[in-house]
Parts: structure tokens; C-alpha cells; sequence
């Protein structure tokens, strides 16, 4: 247990460390904050005449639809298949109105038919519905017949002129920038002060020698003799030591215990690889999909429930929602940039190459590339492991074990995984017994025998060497 | 003060002038040590410009390399499925309903896969027949992985590709269309409708196409003899749960007579039930799994054999017959008949005489009785070779009569008692195709070789009983580029169909009529509507009626004869006037084993010990104590604890087997001898495997019983034979037995004593004294096992299936002869010494004085020779969970430990190899692992290629060297049970709880299950009156319990 201690209190300095770590990257987050100030200014002004642009077009337009409106249907019901500049599994929609009306000669009655029925509209024999029906697969899209004229108008006016994100890329930009100028700070006052110790220890050191020397040179102007050797007949200090043999021998013992001690405790850790953090074939951040975005762990890890492993999922879940999501927000990419000197759109590209997706036709093509992860946690064999045993039966967060993944930028071992943290934690969990019928005989007995309230998992029987290893 | 004395090693240094004295004087090392061997040529050696110090230096670095190299920890890839399977969950096993149908083996069974990846083969409760697998079966999905299997087709030996072979055939047939010469097809037996269908597909197309089923093994006389009577090419059914007495001249029906998969129902009749339980008398040669389970076994060569079966007839039918045997043979001719006129529908009469005769007369005294066991309706189908047809064949090939020939499933190279005609005959052919799965005897012989599927990854059907159909699906994708012999004949129809599509078409057109294929598909087996009621219901009005006329018996037969194709009376006279023709009667048998050889590259079955010799890895000739005497043979146990035997040298009509070795054999009719199939093989085999000797050239006219002559050999066979001491030496405490009759009318403190130890000079009973203090054990989950012995017919599924289910290694023969076998569950044999094992106690308990006519000093000796004709008992052995267990408490390290539930744990990870344990056990059931068996070319078995490893569980560890290893009462699946309930929140029922032992035990002979839960059976067992612990005296409280063996004794 003390060493597990030193471990936890290694890892805190190594913790602590990281912020302090790139200084010069700091420096460049100041350059940064600055330029991002100025920058927030130049896309608001941008954002001003963008909306007045909107607004304009909108007035000139026989019917007026509102764009913000239309953005928040947008994003709810078609940006899953539907992008603006960008073919996904339907077309590109930016300027699909003048678009239609430019190249097809469609009007906008046209649309409201195709939005609230596209099925009815492919079977009525129209032309241009065929031969969208055809180019995307045979793909129908799905129909929206409780849209109003009104919520179409203003979907279109959307897709006329977005309005610029720029507002909340500004405040995520403001509030980056604030943590980034405040940490910066921080970290400038410390190694002044630092710096400033320092140089106070040298003056002093300095100032020390210079006074000894000339308060030497004082006592040699006036004839004081030092008594440098005023005692002969003393035996130097190690001599002495090195007589004494008592002394020598407890030393010896100490030294060796001592050392004994630390390689035992050296030791001892071969092979526990807490904090081992792989550098994987692809960034994946736990911090993004787990902490930002609130995905459950099991909705990837799915067979956590049900199996031994957990599961590294299969590519086509990550496809589920990476089909659509070809990239990250501007400001995820600046981060990712920043922070981890990851382009996070590149890691996607990878992901794409691996499971074989073909972007511009969004098709699989079939050439698949499995992904070679390293494995991080690395259970020796003789020992038998059961996630669904302790996160479907047992409840527990995958978090006590795996420590706080959704802060994790890359995951590393949380946990030891010894058998010494195995049992410390048997011995303390209570079973969890609610509404499980298998333990309602077993535990009021064994809870009558051993005259507690809740029993542990050792008392279950958690303990036996046979549970584990066989 | 110098001495004088002269010392000498050997009497010749006695003489100065010897001149081998002076030179080994001179000469350290008599032998030249082979210093070139190792250090390689010496001039190169010489030459070199490498001295000692770079030697030592190089040495060095690479030391400090290797240990720099070794400080970094390996990294480990998980690399997960692109697109995951929607039913494949890793970690979580899958099971498939399929079947097995060889040729030799059919069964319908679930294959259990973990990712994609079949490993274990379980039985399919849900089969009506042939629904549990025996060891040949279990080992089956070994095969799947072996690493000498074919990876593509090859054309005169060489890798060639389908579409080669394919053009080549298609020409081939196109050209030999309404030729003269045939298109053969040499098949095994399919017993497949859509196979049926699909050949009668090709004899459609090609009007010339031939198809002759072979069975390696055959049962051409007992097919012939019912298609006689029948009208239909089949073998009769029997079910021995329905029989109260069962007469059986030479058919080994718990092994593999007619197919095999008799045994779950003759053991269901054996278990005494309200005081009754049935009586097996069996007449044979060879001892075998059924003369060993028989009540009474006697001794008879197949020429007394037929002698006795017509003597019988005639007993049972009023008149008499000549032919002239023993006299207590005819009174236990007489005692049977007695016995079945009590009783004639209760009584059937089997025989594996292969003799059209003899067939022809059990099937007419079946009939005759009314035989409730005997089931002519419903025949079966596994085999349905027909001897005249491959003989013909053989001949039209060497006549140039044959323009092709496609082979499948069979190896008649090997096989064929004349596979030197057939050779000449395959080479006068144009064409000839192989499909195999390995490289063999006629593989080398043919043109192409088609690589065949593993039943594991093909697709097919199987009719095993008229109405009882079952599906082969594949349980992985191909594993190399093979093809199954069904899609390649339809690639060569110009058929675009799959083999699925085509027996999904035959299925949903003529069996499933209109139920769901799907279904039929999940279950692995369908039963035809009609065809159950027939075999079932309507059963018992038919055999009551039929009795009711057997009152009058004479009649009856001259029906019988009416009926029949072969005049009963000839059948008679020729079964009477039967001739040994000479010499000793060879009675050639398959092993339980090894089967007809198919799987002969398979080390689990080859490590199998045979359950009646104990001997793995050999075939051999087995001779009576008689006999072996008088010809000189000699068994003998030498210094490192193996047994050697003598070697024979065996002639049938002029054809020689040479150095067979020789097991001498309790129970041995005096003048036959045994001698079992499928060994021999040498052709793509691994050299490890090549054991034994091939008894085919002897299995002459595809008859099984030959006349011989045996002589002796010179030199001696090193067998491994795990067990030498053959009899139980009067310890009546170790396997109990009693009879029916003293089970019915007396206390079961007569008959299943508890032993007595004496505490404070007063004899009290064993299990009330105890060393230690008991845990309580009545809170949660306490497994115990059952086994009943007399359910157990020792046919050893169980041992293959621990094998398999626990990754029990294979040591190879050198390392079983040391007796270093890895099994964690055998079946002890045991041979009485006396007639009877009652008689071994009584005689043990009368010892009086240490000399004399009673005299323990004699009469010990004495009793380690097993008797003529012995009484047989089978014990299956596995780590008995001591409550107080002896091994647990001399770990030093604390390695094997015990669990509330039962269990005695084995930690193999504390394990430091003291084997304190091992000596400690009372039981001798832990193993060491006396080296790493994995990835070790030492040991050359599945485990040390990538292939084989594919079977491992995954959920069991795989032991590395210096440890102790056994049973864990499969603790893996109870854990896996209790977890499954626990996550659905509900408890644990009593049959989700197996061993793989109790779940691969067709007979019911080993039940596992929790004793707190009153409801389980297993609970109801140990209250049992037959229950009993072994060793009981040594006070271990043992969580497994045998019950006594009750032998129906009791005759008319």
C-alpha cells in the first residue's frame, strides 16, 4: 500500500508538471489570445453585414423566411443526411433554392412538394425527382409532411445565407483565451519569482565569499593567525566512523535494509503499468466523445454489459455518427492544434481510410484497413476478468476503475490492476442486491451468519483464488 | 599404508593382456562424442577468424542485449472487427445445431464457437436419435484445425486451382456423355436426401454415372439380411431402454456396431428402477465396451458364436440343431432361451456377426419375439455400403470400364483389403478426383485432389432414422480454399445454385412440408410428423398384438420364413456347420478411439486411452492368457513403469502383418484373437502420429471375422499403457457392487457399508470421525457430481470433452508411457481376479496367515492376475473435491485451496511445483506439467501451430511448465452460469449448472448440479441409497459420489 502511495504521489508531480511543461507554448497562447481579439472584432463586423445581406434578400424575395428559425430546423431535421457546401448522403443544400430555379427551372412549390412528400413526388413520374432519387443511391429521403410552408421558407432562407457562427466560435474563442491568458500569467509571475530567488540566492552567495575574503584578508593585515590546524591530535570524522565498528555494522544494516527496501519496491512495480499511455494509431480523444459530447461508455463499449471484455468497438460504430460528422468545430480544431498538436479532422480522415469510406460518393468502397490499436489494459492471462460482472450486476462506474476517461485527451491506465487493488476493493464494495432475485436467499442468509447489514464482495466469496484464476 | 588390492570393474581386467581393456584404459569416452555435431565442421570451425575472447565477448553483448531488450514490455495490439458481426459478441460463446456424418460418426450435436471460431462440440438434447457425441465426435473439431490439412486442390501433387480442376472435369464428362465407360462416383454414406437428390441430378444428366457407397468398416450382412426381408437397404432399429433382457452374440453396441449411439438407451434401462433393471448376456471374442457392461459375459469364438445363435433359435422354437459346444455354453444357451420365453417382447437379440446368416436369423427371432426393443419400421441409415458394388467397381476400373472417377469421403487406398487392384484400377482410369481433406494413401494415387471441407464449414442433410432428419451447417467460413464435394458436383452441373440453396430446396419441397426451415435449421434436427407417431406411438399395440400371436412360436416362423428373403433353415444350417477354418479366429474390431481411421491425425484421440486395454497411441493383436501362453507371448512391466509386449506376426490367407504388437487380454475367447482398424496410417500424417499398425489387408471379403494364424516376432513393443495394475485386488471399498437381488430384498447397510476405522480401540463409522473442523456449506451454491456406475459403459466422451473444454495438453507417447498423461478425468478398469468381483472380496477377507492355501503372501499375488473371463468395471476418476481435502493442506505456497462452493481451487499462477499435493492426494488425480507443451517442437501437437491453437477455450488458462493442473469441476461454466442468472436477476436452474464431463455423458451416468438446491437432481442422488464417496475411510469428504454398481444377476 505505501507504494501505491508513491505511485499516486509520482503521479500528482507528473500531473502537476504538464501546465508548466511548454512554456513557449504559452507564449504563443498570448499571441494567440491577442490575435483572437482582434479577430472576434473583424467577424463581427463581418457577421453584421452578413445578416444585413440576409435581410436584404429576404425583403427582396417575394416571401421573407428567417434564417436563425431555419437554422434551428436545419440542424434538427436534415443536417443528418444534409450539409451546406458539402455532399453527404443528400445534396449539398447552400443556394438550393436559386439553384433549382437557375439550373431545373424549379420553384419553391416544387420544394414544399419534394420536403413533405419526396416519395409521393418520385412516384407522380416527376423528372428531376428521378434523377435525384437516382444519383443518391435510391436512397429516399424521408418525408416531413408536418413542415408548414412557413418552416420551409425559413429552412430555405437558411440555406440562402447561413447566419455566421462567428458568435459562439467568438465566445469559445473569449473563453479559451481567458483560461489560456490566465494560466499564462500564472505561469510568468511563478518563474519570476522563481527567477528572482534565484538570483537573491547568487547575490547572497556571492556577497558571503566576499566578505570571508576580505574579512580573511582583514585578519591576515593584522597578523591574526588562523588556527587552521588547532587540532592535530583529532582523528578525522569517517575515521573515527570507520573504528567504531558498531556504528559500521548498524549502517551496513540500515544501508541494506534500506536498499532492500527500494528494490523491493522496484520491483514491485515491474509489470504494473499505471499511467502507460500509448501513443494510438489514431487520436482518439475520450476527452471530446465522452466529456463534451456526454456519450455513454457503453454505447461504444457495448459489450461491457454482456461480456468479459469490454470491447474495443467495431469501426461501423464509430461510422454511425462519423458518417455525418466528417469534421469538428473550428474551435475543436483550434484546440485540438493547440493543445495536443492534433488535427482533428486528419484523425477522421484516418478513421475513413481505415473502415474503407469512400467521402466524396459516401460509399463504402470495401478496401478496409483494420485498425491496430495498442491495448492499454494488459490483464495477465491467469487472471480471469468479467466486465459484465461488475458494471450490468455489480453497477459500477467504469470511471472507478478507468479513472475520469472523459478527461482524458488520450487514455492511459488509470488503475494498477493488481491483485492487491482487486481485493482491497472486494473487501470494501457491498454487494449491490436491489432487485436482483438471485441474491435474495443467499444474502439474508450469509448476512444472518456473519451479522452485518450489507455484505461485501468477500463475503460472497470475492476472495477465493478460484474465482479469478483458473 | 599403500594397499595391494586390486579393484576391478569387470572379470576381463583381470587379464593384462586383453587387448579391450588397454584400449577403453586409454579411451574416456568409449563412445566418440559427437563434438562435430554441435560445433558443426570442424575445418569451417578452424578457419574461422572468431578466437575464444570474441566468443566470450559476443556472448556478453548479446547477455546484456537481451536483458536491455527485455526491460521494455511488449506492447500488445487489439485490433477489433472493421464491421462487427450483428451475432457475434467478443467474449460471448454462440452455438450452432449441426451434424456429423463421415461415413463412420453420425450425430446430431451443437458446436459451441467464441468469435467465430468453433471449439467444443456439445450434444443436441433436442435429437430424437444419435443426439450425443462420443469421443470421436468430441475430438471432431480438432480436425477442423489440423495443420496438415489441404489448402487448395492439387493436380498430380502439385497446388493446382478450382478452375483448373474444375475445366478438367467438365471436359471429362462432357466427352465420356453416352460413352460406354462409366462416370463412378466411390462415396461414403451419405444418409442424405439432398446428396440422394442431387446425384440422381447427375445420373439425370449423365446416364453413365455409378454410384457406389462405401463403408470402410462394413455392415454389408446386416444391411443385405434386412434388405432381404425389408425390401429396403437399411440397418434395423433398436432401443435397449425398452429391452428387460438383451442377448448379444458379438454386437458391440456401446461402441460402434451399426453405427453406434446405442448406449444413452441401454443405460437408462440399467439403472434399477422400482427393483427392476435389464439383463445383458452377451456371447463374444474380443473383450468389448459391451462385454464389459454385460451381466453375463461368455467367451465364444464367431464359430461358436453362430453355433450358439442357431442353438438359440432352435431353444426358441421347440426343435434342435446340431453343432457342438461346451457344456456350460449350453446351459447358458438354455438359461437365455428360458429367460425369453418369460418374457419375449421384453428380450432382443443383436449380433455383429458379419454373416448374412446370422443377420438373417436375429432379425427373424426379433420378429418372432415381438421385440419391444427391435424397431424394423423406422430402419436407420448410416450405412449403406454395398460390398458386391465396390468389388464390381474395383474389377470395371482395372477392365478400363471407368472414365472417371470421383472419390468421396473415403480412403479405400488404405482401407481396401485389395488396394493393389485398386491402385491398377485407378490408373487404367481417364479421370480420377479425390476429395479429402488431408493429404493420403489415395490422394497420392489420383490426378486431382480436391480439398475438402471440414463438416464444420459445409452445409449438407442427414436422414440418420427413416423420418428423423438432421441439418449440417457450417459453423466458420472456410478455413482454406476447399470446397465441399456437393458444390463442386453442382459446378460441374453448370448449376449457379449454392449447396445451401439446393438443400434448403429439397428440405422445403419433400420434408419440411411447409413448416419452417428456419426452425428446422435452429434445432439442427427435424422429425417427419408421421414418422414419429409410427416409431413411438404406434409401437406398443403392434408388438402386443405380435405377442399375442407368438403363442404360438411355430407358426409364427414358418411367416417369419414366408417373409423372409433367405430361407430361415438354410440360414440355420450354414450358421450350424460354421467352420474356424483353422489357426485362431482373427475378429477384427474398431477402437473407440480411432473408428475406422479417419482421424488418425487427431492427438486427442490418438492420447485416448482405449477404455477396455487402457493403451494409447497402438493398435495391437489382442490374445488370451491361453493362448499367449502356449505361443510364447509375454506382457511384462519394466524399470520406467511402461508395459512391453511381445511382437506377432498374423497371417489371413496368405496376406502378412507383420510386428503387430500383442496385449494379452482378460476375457479373450481362447483361440480368437482381436485386432482393431484405423492405425497404420502413414501417408500425411505427422511421424508422431504414425502409430500403430493398418489391420485392413487382413479385413479380407469385408468380413470381420477371419480364420488366422499367429506367430511369434522377435524384438518387444514399448506401449503406453496408463493403467498396469489390472485388477481391484479385493478393495471392495473402491468400486461397490451388489446384486439385483440383494438390492431388492436387503438393507443398504448390507450392500453399501460404511467403512469402519477404530477411534479409542471402539470401531465406529468413518464419516462420523473428523480431523478438522467443517465449514458450514449450507448457504449459496455447493456443487457436487453424481456417478452412476451403473450408467457409466465407459465409452470416454467425458475425456475428450474435459480435453477439449479445459485445454488439457497432449505429452505424446514417450510421456504417457512414463506415465505423465495430462487426462483430468480417466476411467479406471477393472478386471476381477476370482470370477466375480464378490468373489475377490470374499477371497481377501479369508486370507488367514501369511503362508498356506489362505495365505496373504500367495494369495496377494494371486489376486493381481485378472481372471480368464473377469467381472469388468469402468470408474471414471476425476479430482474428487475433498470438503478435507489432504493436497490442500501440504502447499507450502498456498496454491490450491478450497471454495465455499465445493470446489478445490488450483491457482496455477502460485503453483511452485513441489507436487507435495500430488503425493498427498489420495487419488492421484493432479497432474504435473512436467514441460511447457505449448509452442514447444518437442511436443508437435495441436497446441505448437497456430492452427491447432484456434481451439483452445479462452476462457481457461493454458498452463506453462512446473506447475500441477486438475479438475476444477469446471469451474469456468459454473461461474459463467451464476453470472448469466445474476445479470438476468433470477436464480440459477438446476440444469444450467454442467460440468463438461456431465454435459457430454450420453448415459446419464454423470449428473452435476448444486445439493443446497433441494430441487436439483443431483440432490436427490446423494440421498440415494446407492451413494457412496470413494475412499471413504480416509475421511477427505469428497463433493463427488459414486453409486454401486448393481449387476442383474439373477437368472431364470
Amino acid at each position: 500500500m505505501k507504494l501505491s502511495c508513491q505511485d499516486v504521489d509520482r503521479n500528482k508531480i507528473h500531473m502537476k508538471k504538464v501546465p508548466y511543461r511548454h512554456s513557449i507554448s504559452k507564449v504563443l497562447g498570448v499571441t494567440l489570445f491577442v490575435f483572437l481579439l482582434f479577430s472576434v472584432s473583424i467577424s463581427a463586423q463581418e457577421d453584421g453585414a452578413a445578416d444585413e445581406a440576409a435581410t436584404e434578400a429576404a425583403g427582396a424575395g417575394d416571401t421573407a423566411g428567417d434564417p436563425a428559425k431555419g437554422k434551428a430546423l436545419f440542424n434538427q431535421n436534415c443536417a443528418a443526411c444534409h450539409a451546406l457546401n458539402r455532399k453527404m448522403t443528400g445534396p449539398a443544400l447552400a443556394n438550393v433554392e436559386t439553384r433549382l430555379s437557375e439550373d431545373e427551372g424549379l420553384d419553391r412549390e416544387w420544394l414544399y412538394k419534394w420536403i413533405k412528400n419526396s416519395p409521393g413526388l418520385i412516384a407522380s413520374g416527376d423528372s428531376y425527382a428521378k434523377k435525384v432519387y437516382a444519383e443518391y443511391n435510391q436512397a429516399a429521403m424521408t418525408p416531413f409532411p408536418t413542415f408548414s410552408n412557413e418552416d420551409i421558407d425559413n429552412i430555405l432562407a437558411y440555406t440562402a445565407a447561413p447566419p455566421k457562427t462567428a458568435a459562439p466560435a467568438a465566445a469559445g474563442a473569449d473563453a479559451a483565451a481567458g483560461t489560456s491568458g490566465a494560466s499564462a500569467a500564472g505561469g510568468i509571475s511563478n518563474e519570476i519569482i522563481l527567477g528572482a530567488l534565484a538570483l537573491v540566492f547568487a547575490l547572497l552567495v556571492g556577497m558571503l565569499f566576499l566578505v570571508n575574503k576580505t574579512l580573511r584578508r582583514i585578519a591576515e593585515a593584522n597578523g591574526v593567525v588562523l588556527e587552521d590546524d588547532a587540532s592535530p591530535k583529532r582523528l578525522p570524522l569517517w575515521k573515527a566512523f570507520a573504528k567504531n565498528q558498531f556504528l559500521v555494522l548498524v549502517t551496513v544494516v540500515f544501508l541494506l535494509l534500506g536498499s532492500a527496501y527500494f528494490a523491493y519496491g522496484w520491483m514491485m512495480q515491474v509489470g504494473v503499468d499505471q499511467g502507460y499511455q500509448p501513443i494510438q494509431p489514431i487520436h482518439y480523444s475520450h476527452r471530446i466523445h465522452a466529456g463534451d459530447n456526454k456519450i455513454e461508455c457503453k454505447y461504444c463499449h457495448s459489450s461491457a454489459r454482456v461480456s468479459k471484455t469490454s470491447g474495443i468497438p467495431a469501426l461501423n460504430v464509430c461510422m454511425n455518427c462519423h458518417k455525418s460528422i466528417y469534421q469538428v468545430a473550428d474551435e475543436t480544431l483550434e484546440e485540438g492544434k493547440r493543445e495536443y498538436g492534433v488535427d482533428y479532422n486528419k484523425e477522421i480522415k484516418k478513421l475513413y481510410a481505415a473502415v474503407g469510406w469512400d467521402e466524396e460518393n459516401q460509399k463504402y468502397t470495401g478496401e478496409s484497413q483494420p485498425v491496430e490499436w495498442v491495448r492499454i489494459h494488459n490483464l495477465p492471462d491467469f487472471a480471469y476478468f468479467n466486465h459484465s460482472q461488475h458494471v450490468s450486476v455489480a453497477g459500477i462506474e467504469c470511471q472507478q476503475c478507468h479513472g475520469p476517461v472523459e478527461e482524458m485527451e488520450i487514455m492511459y491506465q488509470f488503475a494498477p490492476l493488481t491483485m492487491g487493488w482487486c481485493i482491497n476493493c472486494h473487501r470494501e464494495t457491498e454487494i449491490k442486491v436491489e432487485g436482483n432475485a438471485y441474491y435474495d436467499k443467499i444474502h439474508t442468509e450469509l448476512s444472518k451468519k456473519y451479522g452485518v447489514e450489507k455484505l461485501t464482495a468477500a463475503q460472497m466469496g470475492g476472495l477465493e483464488c478460484g474465482k479469478c484464476h483458473y | 599404508m599403500a594397499s595391494n588390492k586390486k579393484y576391478w570393474k569387470n572379470e576381463a581386467e583381470l587379464n593384462p593382456n586383453d587387448s579391450i581393456v588397454e584400449t577403453l584404459k586409454q579411451n574416456e569416452f568409449v563412445e566418440p562424442i559427437p563434438v562435430d555435431d554441435f560445433l558443426g565442421d570442424k575445418e569451417s570451425l578452424s578457419a574461422t577468424s572468431t578466437n575464444r575472447r570474441d566468443f566470450l565477448k559476443y556472448v556478453g553483448f548479446s547477455t546484456a542485449a537481451a536483458s536491455l531488450a527485455a526491460c521494455e514490455g511488449p506492447v500488445h495490439k487489439s485490433i477489433p472487427y472493421v464491421v462487427q458481426p450483428e451475432n457475434i459478441i467478443p467474449g460471448v460463446a454462440n452455438f450452432y445445431a449441426t451434424t456429423i456424418a463421415n461415413g463412420f460418426d453420425f450425430a446430431s450435436i451443437l458446436i459451441k464457437t467464441r468469435e467465430g471460431r468453433p471449439i467444443k462440440v456439445e450434444n443436441n438434447k433436442d435429437a430424437k436419435v444419435a443426439g450425443s457425441a462420443n469421443a470421436r465426435v468430441q475430438a471432431s473439431v480438432l480436425s477442423l484445425y489440423d495443420s496438415t490439412r489441404l489448402q487448395g486442390p492439387m493436380a498430380n501433387g502439385e497446388p493446382t486451382e478450382w478452375s483448373v480442376l474444375d475445366a478438367a472435369v467438365k471436359a471429362k464428362l462432357g466427352s465420356l456423355k453416352g460413352s460406354g465407360q462409366q462416370i463412378a462416383l466411390l462415396t461414403q454414406t451419405y444418409a442424405s436426401p439432398s446428396t440422394d437428390r442431387l446425384i440422381g441430378d447427375l445420373k439425370a444428366e449423365y446416364s453413365n454415372v455409378n454410384h457406389v457407397v462405401y463403408d470402410a468398416i462394413s455392415e454389408d450382412a446386416a444391411a443385405s439380411a434386412y434388405e432381404a426381408k425389408y425390401g429396403e437397404r437399411a440397418l434395423a432399429d433398436y432401443d435397449f431402454e425398452k429391452a428387460e433382457l438383451i442377448v448379444s452374440f458379438g454386437a458391440d453396441f456401446l461402441g460402434d456396431w451399426q453405427g453406434g449411439g446405442y448406449d444413452g438407451g441401454y443405460a437408462k434401462g440399467r439403472v434399477p428402477k422400482n427393483g427392476k433393471m435389464s439383463r445383458h448376456v452377451q456371447f463374444e471374442a474380443n473383450m468389448s465396451l459391451s462385454g464389459a457392461n454385460a451381466d453375463k459375459r461368455v467367451p465364444l469364438t464367431p464359430m461358436q458364436q453362430k453355433i450358439a445363435l442357431a442353438q438359440l433359435y432352435a431353444k426358441l422354437n421347440g426343435t434342435s440343431v446340431g453343432g457342438e459346444l461346451s457344456e456350460n455354453v449350453q446351459k447358458t444357451i438354455d438359461d437365455v432361451a428360458a429367460e425369453i420365453r418369460k418374457n419375449k417382447s421384453g428380450a432382443v437379440i443383436v449380433t455383429g456377426l458379419d454373416d448374412i446368416n446370422a443377420q438373417t436369423v436375429v432379425l427373424a427371432i426379433n420378429e418372432m419375439l415381438g421385440s419391444k426393443a427391435f424397431d424394423a419400421a423406422s430402419p436407420r441409415y448410416v450405412r449403406q455400403g454395398n460390398v458386391k458394388a465396390v468389388q464390381k467397381l474395383i474389377s470395371d476400373m482395372k477392365a478400363g470400364k471407368v472414365g472417371a472417377l470421383l472419390v468421396d469421403g473415403v480412403n479405400p487406398m488404405y482401407t481396401l483389403p485389395n488396394a493393389a487392384d485398386f491402385k491398377e484400377g485407378v490408373e487404367k482410369v481417364g479421370l480420377s478426383v479425390v476429395f479429402s481433406n488431408n493429404w493420403n494413401e489415395t490422394t497420392e494415387v489420383a490426378q486431382y485432389t480436391a480439398s475438402a471441407n471440414h463438416f464444420l464449414e459445409s452445409w449438407g442433410d442427414t436422414q440418420i432414422k427413416k423420418g428423423q432428419y438432421s441439418l449440417v451447417q457450417p459453423t466458420i467460413k472456410e478455413l482454406f480454399d476447399t470446397r465441399q464435394f456437393q458444390t463442386a458436383l453442382l459446378t460441374w452441373l453448370g448449376s449457379d445454385k449454392s449447396y445451401y440453396e439446393y438443400v434448403k430446396e429439397t428440405w422445403t419441397q419433400s420434408i419440411l412440408v411447409g413448416n419452417d426451415w428456419n426452425k428446422a435449421l435452429h434445432d439442427g434436427v427435424y422429425s417427419a410428423a408421421g414418422m414419429t407417431l409410427a416409431s413411438s406411438a404406434d409401437a406398443d399395440p403392434e408388438n402386443t398384438v405380435s405377442a399375442e400371436v407368438d403363442k404360438e412360436a411355430v407358426d409364427v416362423v414358418e411367416e417369419v420364413v414366408a417373409q423372409s428373403g433367405i430361407p430361415i433353415a438354410t440360414a440355420i444350417n450354414s450358421l450350424v456347420n460354421a467352420t474356424s477354418g483353422g489357426g485362431v479366429e482373427l475378429t477384427l474390431y474398431s477402437k473407440t478411439g480411432m473408428g475406422a481411421g479417419q482421424q488418425a491425425n487427431n492427438p486427442w484421440l490418438q492420447e485416448f486411452p482405449d477404455p477396455i486395454t487402457r493403451v494409447s497411441w497402438d493398435n495391437y493383436v489382442t490374445v488370451s492368457k491361453a493362448d499367449a501362453e502356449r505361443l510364447g507371448f509375454v506382457n511384462e512391466h519394466v524399470a520406467n513403469g511402461g508395459l512391453d509386449g511381445s511382437y506377432a506376426n498374423v497371417t489371413v490367407n496368405g496376406v502378412v502383418v507383420n510386428n503387430i504388437p500383442v496385449i494379452i487380454q482378460p476375457g479373450q475367447a481362447i483361440g480368437s484373437i482381436g485386432l482393431s482398424f484405423g492405425y497404420g496410417r502413414k501417408v500425411g500424417m505427422k511421424t508422431e502420429m504414425q502409430t500403430g499398425v493398418n489391420a485392413y489387408p487382413l479385413y479380407q471379403d469385408f468380413n470381420s471375422v477371419q480364420a488366422a494364424t499367429i506367430e511369434k516376432a522377435s524384438g518387444m513393443h514399448e506401449f503406453a499403457c496408463i493403467q498396469l495394475h489390472k485388477t481391484l485386488m479385493g478393495r471392495g471399498d473402491i468400486i461397490k457392487e451388489t446384486t439385483l437381488e440383494i438390492f431388492n430384498t436387503k438393507d443398504h447397510s448390507e450392500w453399501n457399508e460404511v467403512p469402519m476405522v477404530s477411534l479409542d480401540h471402539q470401531e465406529v463409522p468413518a464419516t462420523s470421525v473428523d480431523l478438522w473442523d467443517s465449514f458450514d456449506r449450507t448457504i449459496g451454491h455447493h456443487f457436487n457430481m453424481s456417478i452412476d456406475l451403473n450408467a457409466c459403459t465407459g465409452c470416454g466422451a467425458c475425456v475428450i470433452a474435459c480435453h477439449a473444454e479445459n485445454n488439457v495438453p497432449v505429452v505424446g507417447k514417450e510421456e504417457v508411457r512414463k506415465s505423465r498423461d495430462m487426462h483430468w478425468l480417466r476411467i479406471d478398469r477393472y478386471y476381477s481376479s476370482e470370477d466375480t468381483f464378490e468373489g475377490d472380496n470374499i477371497k481377501k477377507d479369508e486370507f488367514d496367515g501369511l503362508t498356506g492355501d489362505k495365505g496373504s503372501l500367495s494369495g496377494f499375488g494371486e489376486l493381481e492376475h485378472p481372471a480368464a473371463n473377469p467381472q469388468v468395471a469402468f470408474q471414471p476418476v476425476m479430482c474428487q473435491h475433498c470438503n478435507h481435502a489432504p493436497c490442500e493442506t501440504v502447499c507450502p505456497v498456498a496454491a490450491t485451496s478450497h471454495s465455499r462452493q465445493g470446489q478445490n481451487h488450483m491457482a496455477y499462477n502460485r503453483c511452485v511445483g513441489t507436487r507435495y499435493c500430488a503425493n498427498n492426494c489420495p487419488y492421484k488425480v493432479r497432474r504435473f506439467n512436467w514441460f511447457l507443451y505449448n509452442n514447444n517442437d518437442e511436443f508437435d501437437y495441436h497446441m505448437n501451430n497456430d492452427l491447432g491453437k484456434m481451439v483452445l477455450n479462452p476462457d481457461v488458462n493454458v498452463r506453462s511448465r512446473g506447475v500441477i493442473e486438475k479438475c476444477s469441476m469446471c469451474i469456468q461454466k459454473t461461474q459463467k452460469s451464476i453470472l448469466d442468472a445474476k445479470r438476468d436477476g433470477r436464480l440459477v436452474k438446476d440444469e444450467e449448472f454442467q460440468t463438461a464431463c456431465s454435459s457430454a455423458c450420453g448415459t446419464g451416468a454423470i449428473v452435476f448440479g448444486d445439493v443446497n438446491d433441494k430441487e436439483s437432481e443431483v440432490s436427490e442422488l446423494v440421498e440415494s441409497n446407492r451413494m457412496y464417496h470413494l475412499l471413504e475411510h480416509v475421511g477427505t469428504k469428497p463433493n463427488v459420489f459414486y453409486h454401486v454398481k448393481v449387476r442383474n444377476t439373477i437368472e431364470a
